[in-house]
């Protein structure tokens, strides 16, 4: 088959299509950082996720360790089930406990990890029992102003006492 | 007074049936380009030379224009953003509304005044000039060998060329934040890593833009196959592309973006 300049350019079009494809998924988006060589999976049951989503960052000392893979209900315990997926690289102890986090005032959220001291590892399927649920913002305010209400209410009852 | 009434009333009925038979007509030289989709494997040296001239010729125009569009991004993004303290979330604003938006729509906008124009013109000529007929003389299907190769050139540009405008926008951010006022470079791309999702944000503009490429191109042909074999009647088919593309591209994409974000 005969080559001709037009072949070539378009040739070089499509190259640069690609290229700017590629591109995109690596430097801009984030298709390097979702698989990140090996990882095992682990469950952990929370009261309340809050705004946490798949794929948000799962941190320990605020290094990013894995990521989150799914999110499901639990009709059963009424719970929100997240499943997370570790780097292979870093072992935890079974008592580990997990806690939802916000980055900054308004930031993502993400899933933070703290060791405990039990010397047995982490397993691919086990389940974090220790789980604090996520700060819903409407329920912090609502404690803080029944706390007030009341230490007001308690410092009236003892000025009528004196 | 009722003869104005009655003249504005018939030249709006007539509007309304002119608008649905040209859908019509529409859907169906669609369907014939679909019916002729394995001529193009056949013969894909014509293809090709659409390919050349639709979306090669468009490189340029998209290339400068994109290198602007996130050199303005990044400016005014770090103006506003640098109020709040966090300039660096600049790579963030950048990509995602190039990625996202400003790619696949301003590629769209362009392509139909670079190549839809260019498009309808050359039908629209070969229309008046004839020489649809004489392909039809010679039992050569002009939908076959003029219309279905330049329709599928267009649909395989667009995403190219989105592609490529989000690519070299996100360069011109990176050209204004980090040489020239001076945000880190490494925030820079590591913000825009953590919050641009692959699936999310950039198959659905690739998808975006797969869509604009479809219509715009579809306007184009049918707006010069359908045009009068004249002079005036050319022209007035190259604007009604311009101006039939604009307004389904915007449109479209709102319909696309509430689809995108709601599913």
């Amino acid at each position: 088959m005969e080559r001709t300049t037009i072949d070539l350019w378009v040739g070089v079009f499509l190259a640069l299509g690609l290229a700017a494809i590629f591109g995109l998924a690596l430097k801009v988006g984030n298709l390097t950082s979702s698989n990140v060589g090996e990882t095992y999976t682990v469950t952990a049951a929370f009261e309340n996720i809050g705004g946490l989503k798949p794929h948000a960052p799962v941190k320990s000392a605020g290094v990013v360790i894995g990521r989150v893979d799914g999110i499901v209900f639990d009709s059963k315990d009424y719970e929100a089930k997240v499943t997370i997926k570790l780097d292979k690289r870093y072992q935890f102890s079974k008592e580990t406990s997990a806690s939802i986090f916000t980055a900054g005032l308004l930031g993502e959220q993400y899933i933070g990890l703290e060791t405990g001291y039990d010397e047995e590892k982490l397993q691919s399927g086990d389940k974090i029992k220790h789980t604090q649920s996520a700060v819903v913002l409407e329920k912090m305010i609502s404690q803080f102003l029944y706390n007030k209400a009341s230490d007001t209410k308690s410092s009236d009852t003892s000025k009528a006492a004196e | 007074m009722f003869k104005g009434l009655q003249g504005a009333l018939s030249s709006l009925g007539h509007r309304v049936i002119e608008g649905i038979w040209r859908i019509g007509a529409g859907a169906r030289l669609f369907s014939y380009i679909c019916f002729y989709l394995p001529e193009i494997f056949k013969r894909p040296r014509l293809i090709v030379r659409e390919i050349f001239s639709t979306g090669v010729l468009s490189l340029l125009i998209i290339i400068v224009s994109a290198f602007f569009v996130g050199m303005v991004l990044g400016l005014q993004g770090y103006n506003t953003l640098q109020k709040y303290g966090s300039s660096e979330s600049i790579g963030v604003l950048v990509a995602l509304s190039l990625v996202r938006e400003l790619g696949p729509v301003v590629t769209a906008l362009l392509f139909a005044g670079r190549a839809g124009t260019a498009i309808t013109a050359e039908i629209g000529l070969m229309k008046a000039t004839e020489q649809l007929s004489a392909m039809e003389m010679m039992a050569v299907s002009p939908v076959a060998r003029v219309i279905a190769p330049r329709f599928w050139a267009g649909v395989i540009s667009m995403p190219i060329l989105a592609a490529l405008f989000s690519m070299v926008g996100v360069l011109g951010g990176y050209f204004v934040a980090v040489p020239i006022v001076g945000v880190d470079s490494g925030a820079f791309w590591s913000q825009m890593q953590a919050s641009v999702d692959f699936r999310d944000d950039i198959v659905n503009g690739v998808m975006k833009s797969l869509v604009f490429g479809v219509v715009c191109t579809m306007i184009a042909l049918f707006e010069g196959y359908d045009a009068p074999p004249t002079a005036e009647g050319v022209s007035r088919a190259t604007t009604r592309t311009v101006v039939n593309s604009s307004l389904a591209v915007l449109g479209l994409d709102f319909i696309l973006t509430a689809l995108m974000i709601g599913a």
